[in-house]
């Protein structure tokens, strides 16, 4: 009997389980079609619809080519925006005369208004304008001038400020060309004033271009004005320092992984920010140090924080954890920019920005997303994680890129207002300006000149870039000063010897000579075509970029070169693996001497070199172009002068492009016959006089550039087998080994 | 289902002492329930299918059926667009939060049908078909969420493409009505076509409070740079037409206008560029009924007449055509953007756009100089002394670089779609932004082009000096004798040995030779070469000597010097025997080369400096397999690494001094021929399998090694930096 009961509470217990199954079940379904009809759509991806092949197009081909009124005259129409847009939505098209600007290489010409008697400009301002000045776009006379700036300090607009400067508005409407505004840049770093600190100047900037730090994304008027970096009183002018990375280290982290120190604003503009930083310091890694003690009456303002916030801020070396830290903090001060950007950029500390709103210095060309992380104030908790969460890979690359952006655009004052220039500039002549990897990539687009071309796989800088290779031939430069009077010359021997190489496509003679250039029968029959042009006796001709140059490469040579066909090849083969270098073979070195504090120059024989003279080396026949557009007319002049220096000045040039030193090639250091001693003339470069002058241009040169750009090397590039008691006949450069 | 198995475990034991009968009648009985069970479970599983295939029956529903909503006359209206917002004012960044993945969210709101008071459709065309399919795409990708709450960004589906069909006013409020706008933040819409007659504004005329725009024809003065998208205007004849992809090079005319409503002062201007140029200029028009007589197909020619063009009577497929050329003009109509501006990239014609103000489609990103010629209308007249100022190879890079680009962003609504998401994407999460180059390289670029991992030009100090790292398995004294010699090395600022035998400990610390500098042994866990290449935290410089423990003949000398030129060359690796590779005809593979060449194209690392980041590209980022053949084979970790470092720095090695083998040359009679041939066998099998997995042949073939500079030369020995450079 109990068995049988226990049977029957068996089934009960198996009826009630599958009843309950079903009922769950078919409730849970119930429910589910119930909420689905109350037309709470449970949520789903876009259904495929049946009939989505029927679907109406959005428009019709016609409707896709409507074509505007007729009596909507486009030239009516660019006339009437001309006069809408004005002031605070001025445009380029309509807030900027491009009549004043009329060629590309000699229309963009910048006045500055004179400086008024007693006027009192602040030490920034003077840097500037002279880097206007030096520039090679100055003009002093207004009437060619496509830009003008004023003479009236307008960086300090805050007027509690020592350097503020009054009655702006009424002097400038003095100027008679002030015209409104038009073409008119205006530089500014500091605008409003305490508690707000707006974007307002104090005066009436009208159509004129506005250069401002600190600007905020909604008053700029995008392609029109230009934000600058905030830099200190201190920013040199030329030369600038260097950036902080010396080396890429790995792992990158650094000691720290992110610091801020400096002010807590506890009331006012900019201290919601500032005020929450203290909560991301952890002490370890992260250190985000404040301190309440900045202004007058900072004591009457004092929290609850100030005390214990003032002890551990002095306990950080501001400068150490600059040097130490993978990610620095850049939050908004009162205004929007502040100088640790600058700061950290140059010391490689990736900046992580907190300043909602900025638009970042020449936003307009330079990729910032790719050297800072813009950080939002609302998130500042999240700092922490979002910089923790980067990568190895991109946290080195960042770092070399914020070195990159300091040493192109923002170690000078000079670098700083030419890069303003220059956007302007590409904005008039846009058909000639450079795109965005000539601006974002080394070596910067203050050394790329558009006007050479507007094609990458023009300059020596993108090959790897695009993926390509310099071209396979080169055109050889010879600089002739010698009148030509036998067949034995050396000049003779140099043009059969180049001619004979394989990877010579034409020879250009630059006839320097007092004799006129000889009847073209008198010179020998080559294989590849010979140009003879004229130098005008100036020694810079020989670096003029000449349109018969087609080659990427150019050998630049001396009349009285001495070298072997297998020579020009060889070093033509190692030009190819660095075409943004000088490649030759004559080294020379330059030395500091601290007895006389200048730079010495010698040609003397030693272990590094840091000069390859151009008497027979290869380069990237865009150099030409910067030799005569990019360098001064001062030091071309100079060059003239004296028939001296040119080939030092390439050098300074190239390695001031590159950072890198030149490469000498293979063993041959005498590339010049000796004189005779019962040699009619001596050659130049034998006068005791000459090499005095030599070491005069290196100083100069060094001063032009602000820095020693040149760089030593340690070695020298030779053949594979090169005098390797291997069997002459597998060496394939084996004259070399005779020279 | 405790209570079954319960019972089920007490089963066993009642069994035993029932009888049959009973036992047969539990048996069943508890079959039975076993059985329900089943099934139960069964239907609870299959519900899902059954649902969701009946669900199937309902997702293959009709636009039509969408649910119907009706507005009031009084629903409220949003406002107009806030021209002063940006992503730090009118987005709510806290709905996208900190993610990982790095990627935002997107919902799209349920279809519905809006009608108003009256139930008249508040657009004449309802749901587009470019609608339709972008939405799809978005639902598709990894941007799509179906959970409300989770979404950083909302896609309405009233289909604003084009303001023609929308009645403006019933639109907006229809936008105001779904149930997340929140005064339109993190909205976004999607617009090609803006404004209306007469004055053709160049933003969406429907209020829409702080929505997102991504519109096709901003003008500057309605674009909120950093907010709004800019997009292009679909064409419908992409997917049409397909137009085969055509190789750059000159064209048979020069410039070509095929659209249709020109401006007359516009088409003035051209036919006078046309008599002074003659005929390599095209002007097309729609064809009149006089050209139709003339290729006698009146009806057909005219059904197509959109896709037909005419000149002088001549009459010119549309949009075939535009390969035809090498620069199309796109100029600006009622509105800014033009959709032919997508027909002339599909066709590989490079752009010569002319509207004043326009914001190119997704100029955020994308760099326009690189495919396209951008002439103020003002300047038309020199349209072609500028068009014939570009170099050839530059037009024939642009015709590539707008085919590409119409192929990634223009080619579908798809694209279009998903790289609008990206962009915002991408100003949210700016740390994981696409970079310059992914934007605008096209594929073929980024297959051949590098990016150097160590591009800045920089000369390390020397200070740091280099850390000597030493693979060794058992030989201990020649292993002694490789640490005394290279002790004497001035820069040497660490010894690093990677004890590799497992089965055997390093000797004790008292037996080591004495060196002036710190000496680690760290013991690896299996007996792999590719341990000498781990990024060791030990390795606390830049550099790193790589260098077995049998290499005794390299002098101080020389060491100090390959670090000097490696200083020069960071990025590269700087060894002393050179190796090369070479194609082999006959077998039609590649081939391993060590006889004494004037070439070099790999160094060996039985000794070379290099960059400790590539050990850490060793180990962790070695594309495909490579590690594992190289740990298998016991053999080729030195080519491997060649590979590794030319395939991502795009440049050679630095063979230094004239060094060509390792082993001292009375010991080469050691090395049998046979193990000689196989070894070299082996190697080149690796050139081979490395080949096939990098895609490419990344190596690079050099002429030169680098020597001191007053290598050989007459000169007192002792005023040389480096006198004793070893000979081969």
């Amino acid at each position: 009997m109990q068995a049988r009961k226990k049977y029957v509470l068996l089934a009960l217990c198996a009826c009630c389980w599958l009843l309950l199954f079903y009922w769950g079940g078919v409730q849970s379904r119930l429910l589910r079609l119930l909420s689905h009809q109350r037309g709470e759509d449970p949520p789903r991806p876009w259904p495929e619809w049946v009939d989505r092949a029927l679907l109406p197009g959005y428009a019709g081909l016609e409707e896709l080519q409507t074509p505007a009124g007729p009596g909507d005259s486009p030239r009516q129409r660019r006339q009437t925006w001309a006069s809408i847009y004005r002031d605070s939505r001025c445009r380029m098209d309509t807030c900027f005369d491009f009549t004043r600007c009329q060629n590309a290489r000699d229309g963009f010409r910048v006045y500055v208004y004179p400086p008024e008697r007693g006027e009192r400009v602040s030490e920034s301002y003077r840097k500037i304008l002279a880097s206007v000045t030096e520039s090679r776009y100055y003009t002093a006379d207004p009437r060619e001038a496509c830009l003008f700036v004023l003479g009236i300090d307008t960086l300090d607009r805050d007027q509690l400020s020592s350097q503020f400067v009054p009655n702006v508005d009424e002097r400038i409407r003095g100027y008679p060309l002030w015209n409104d505004g038009r073409n008119h840049l205006v530089f500014n770093l500091y605008s409003g004033t305490w508690p707000n600190y707006t974007e307002d100047l104090g005066f009436r900037v009208g159509q004129a271009i506005l250069a401002k730090a600190s600007l905020n994304s909604e008053h700029f008027r995008p392609g029109f004005d230009v934000s600058i970096p905030l830099f200190s009183r201190d920013h040199p002018q030329k030369g600038g320092e260097r950036g902080w990375l010396l080396r890429n280290s790995v792992p990158p982290r650094r000691k720290y992984l992110l610091m801020f120190k400096g002010k807590r604003y506890l009331t006012g503009i900019g201290s919601d920010t500032r005020n929450a930083l203290h909560h991301i310091h952890n002490g370890k890694d992260i250190v985000s140090l404040t301190t309440c003690r900045h202004g007058k009456d900072w004591e009457k303002h004092k929290d609850a924080r100030c005390d214990h916030d003032n002890q551990e801020y002095e306990r950080f070396d501001y400068q150490e954890l600059l040097h130490n830290s993978t990610f620095c903090l850049v939050p908004r001060g009162r205004r929007l920019g502040s100088f640790r950007f600058l700061e950290s950029l140059q010391a490689a500390c990736i900046p992580v920005l907190l300043s909602n709103g900025w638009e970042l210095p020449f936003s307009e060309v330079i990729q910032w997303n790719q050297a800072v992380i813009e950080g939002d104030e609302r998130l500042l908790l999240q700092v922490p994680s979002t910089v923790r969460a980067v990568v190895i890979e991109r946290v080195l690359a960042m770092r070399q890129r914020t070195q990159m952006l300091w040493e192109a655009y923002f170690s000078t004052v000079d670098k700083i207002v030419l890069t303003t220039l220059e956007i302007i500039k590409d904005r008039v002549f846009s058909h000639i300006s450079r795109n965005k990897l000539m601006w974002n990539s080394l070596p910067g687009g203050l050394l790329v000149l558009p006007e050479y071309s507007t094609h990458l796989a023009h300059y020596p800088f993108y090959y790897l870039n695009l993926g390509l290779s310099p071209g396979q031939e080169f055109t050889a430069v010879i600089h002739a000063t010698s009148p030509l009077v036998s067949q034995s010359q050396p000049i003779m021997k140099l043009l059969q010897v180049v001619s004979r190489s394989k990877y010579c496509s034409q020879i250009i003679i630059i006839w320097n000579s007092e004799k006129p250039p000889p009847h073209r029968s008198k010179w020998p029959p080559m294989p590849v075509p010979l140009i003879v042009t004229d130098g005008r006796k100036k020694t810079t001709s020989r670096f003029l970029p000449q349109a018969a140059i087609e080659t990427e490469a150019v050998l630049s040579l001396d009349e009285d070169t001495v070298l072997l066909t297998s020579e020009v090849n060889f070093a033509f083969h190692v030009w190819r693996s660095f075409p943004e270098r000088i490649v030759g073979y004559p080294p020379r070195s330059h030395f500091w001497d601290p007895v006389k504090q200048i730079w010495g120059y010698t040609s003397k024989w030693t272990n590094e070199y840091s000069i390859v003279l151009t008497g027979a080396a290869f380069y990237h026949r865009y150099y030409n172009h910067l030799f005569s557009h990019y360098l001064p007319h001062s030091l071309r002049a100079l060059v003239d002068r004296t028939s001296n220096c040119e080939d030092i000045l390439m050098n300074f040039l190239v390695s001031s492009v590159t950072h890198l030193p030149p490469i000498k090639v293979a063993q041959r250091k005498q590339y010049k016959e000796l004189p005779s001693p019962q040699g009619t003339k001596m050659a130049p470069w034998a006068n005791p006089e000459h090499f005095t002058q030599r070491q005069e241009c290196v100083n100069t040169f060094a001063s032009w550039f602000g820095y020693m750009p040149l760089v030593h090397s340690q070695f020298r590039l030779d053949p594979v087998l090169f005098k390797d008691h291997v069997s002459v006949l597998r060496k394939k450069y084996k004259d070399l080994e005779r020279a | 289902m405790c209570a079954a198995v319960k019972y089920g475990s007490r089963g066993p034991a009642l069994i035993p002492r029932m009888k049959t009968k009973h036992r047969v009648y539990y048996i069943t009985l508890f079959s039975v329930v076993l059985l329900g069970l089943i099934a139960t479970g069964m239907f609870q599983f299959w519900p899902h299918s059954i649902e969701s295939s009946a669900d199937w029956t309902l997702e293959r529903r009709s636009v039509h059926d969408a649910p119907l909503a009706r507005l009031a006359p009084t629903s409220p209206l949003p406002e107009r667009g806030d021209l002063s917002c940006r992503m730090h004012t009118c987005f709510d960044v806290y709905r996208c939060g900190y993610n990982p993945k790095n990627r935002i969210k997107v919902y799209i709101y349920p279809l519905q049908r809006f009608v108003d008071e009256e139930g008249v459709a508040i657009s004449s065309t309802g749901l587009s078909r470019e609608y339709n399919e972008l939405l799809s795409a978005v639902s598709d990708s990894d941007f799509y969420t179906d959970d409300v709450t989770r979404a950083c960004l909302f896609l309405p589906s009233i289909d604003v493409l084009n303001q023609n069909s929308l009645r403006i006013r019933e639109t907006a409020q229809a936008l105001a009505s779904l149930p997340r706008w929140d005064r339109g933040m993190n909205h976004l819409l999607f617009n090609m076509l803006p404004g209306g007659p007469p004055d053709y504004n160049t933003a969406l005329d429907v209020p829409r409070d702080r929505a997102l725009l991504a519109g096709g024809g901003f003008s500057t003065w309605t674009y909120r740079q950093g907010y709004d998208v800019s997009i292009p205007v679909y064409s419908p004849l992409s997917a049409e037409v397909d137009l085969p992809e055509r190789q750059p090079g000159p064209r048979r005319f020069f410039i070509l206008s095929s659209q249709t409503a020109l401006h007359r002062e516009y088409r003035v201007e051209l036919e006078r560029l046309k008599e002074e140029n003659g005929e390599t200029i095209l002007l097309l028009d729609k064809c009149s009924n006089l050209s139709q007589g003339h290729t006698h197909t009146h009806a057909h020619t005219h059904a197509h007449s959109p896709r037909k063009r005419c000149a002088k009577g001549q009459v010119y497929d549309y949009p075939q055509i535009l390969q035809e050329s090498s620069f199309c003009v796109v100029l600006r109509g009622a509105r800014l953007g033009q959709a032919v501006l997508s027909d002339v990239l599909q066709a590989g014609c490079v752009p010569v756009i002319m509207a004043d103000s326009y914001i190119l489609p997704f100029s955020e990103v994308l760099d326009w100089k690189r495919a396209s010629v951008v002439i103020p209308e003002e300047k038309l007249p020199e349209m072609y002394t500028i068009l014939k100022n570009i170099p050839h190879r530059q037009v024939e890079e642009m015709q590539r670089q707008a085919r590409w680009f119409w192929e990634a962003y223009f080619s579908s609504m798809k694209a279009i779609g998903l790289t609008t998401l990206q962009i915002i994407n991408d100003r949210i999460y700016p740390y994981a932004a696409r970079t310059y180059e992914q934007w605008n390289n096209p594929p073929a670029v980024k297959w051949s082009s590098v990016s150097n991992p160590l591009f800045l030009p920089l000369i390390p100090p020397r200070s740091p000096g280099f850390t000597a790292v030493i693979l060794t398995y058992d030989r201990i004294e020649s292993l002694f004798r490789v640490i005394t010699e290279i002790s004497k090395v001035p820069s040497l600022a660490k010894l690093l040995i990677v004890w590799n035998n497992q089965n055997k400990s390093p000797p004790e610390e008292s037996l080591w030779p004495k060196v002036a500098v710190p000496l680690k042994v760290v013991r690896t866990k299996e007996n792999k070469l590719s341990n000498r290449f781990f990024p060791f935290d030990e390795i606390e410089t830049e550099a790193v000597l790589a260098i077995d423990d049998d290499i005794i003949m390299l002098t101080s000398d020389e060491l100090q010097f390959g670090y000097e030129v490696w200083r020069e060359f960071p990025d590269r690796l700087v060894g002393y025997p050179g190796r090369l590779h070479l194609w082999d005809h006959e077998l039609g593979k590649w081939k391993y080369e060590s006889e004494w060449t004037n070439e070099v194209s790999m160094v060996l690392t039985g000794a070379a400096f290099y960059h400790k980041y590539f050990n850490y590209l060793y180990t962790y980022k070695m594309p495909g397999d490579i590690k594992n053949w190289v740990d298998a084979h016991m053999n080729c970790e030195d080519i491997a690494m060649n590979f590794l470092v030319a395939n991502i720095t795009g440049k050679a090695p630095i063979k230094v001094t004239p060094r060509k083998k390792f082993k001292c040359p009375e010991c080469t009679a050691i090395d049998g021929l046979s193990l000689d041939q196989t070894h070299m066998v082996e190697r080149s099998e690796c050139i081979n399998k490395f080949a096939s997995v990098f895609g490419t042949m990344p190596l690079k073939v050099v002429e030169h090694r680098a020597d001191p500079v007053l290598y050989k030369d007459d000169f007192p020995e002792k005023l040389k930096s480096f006198p004793n450079i070893g000979s081969l």
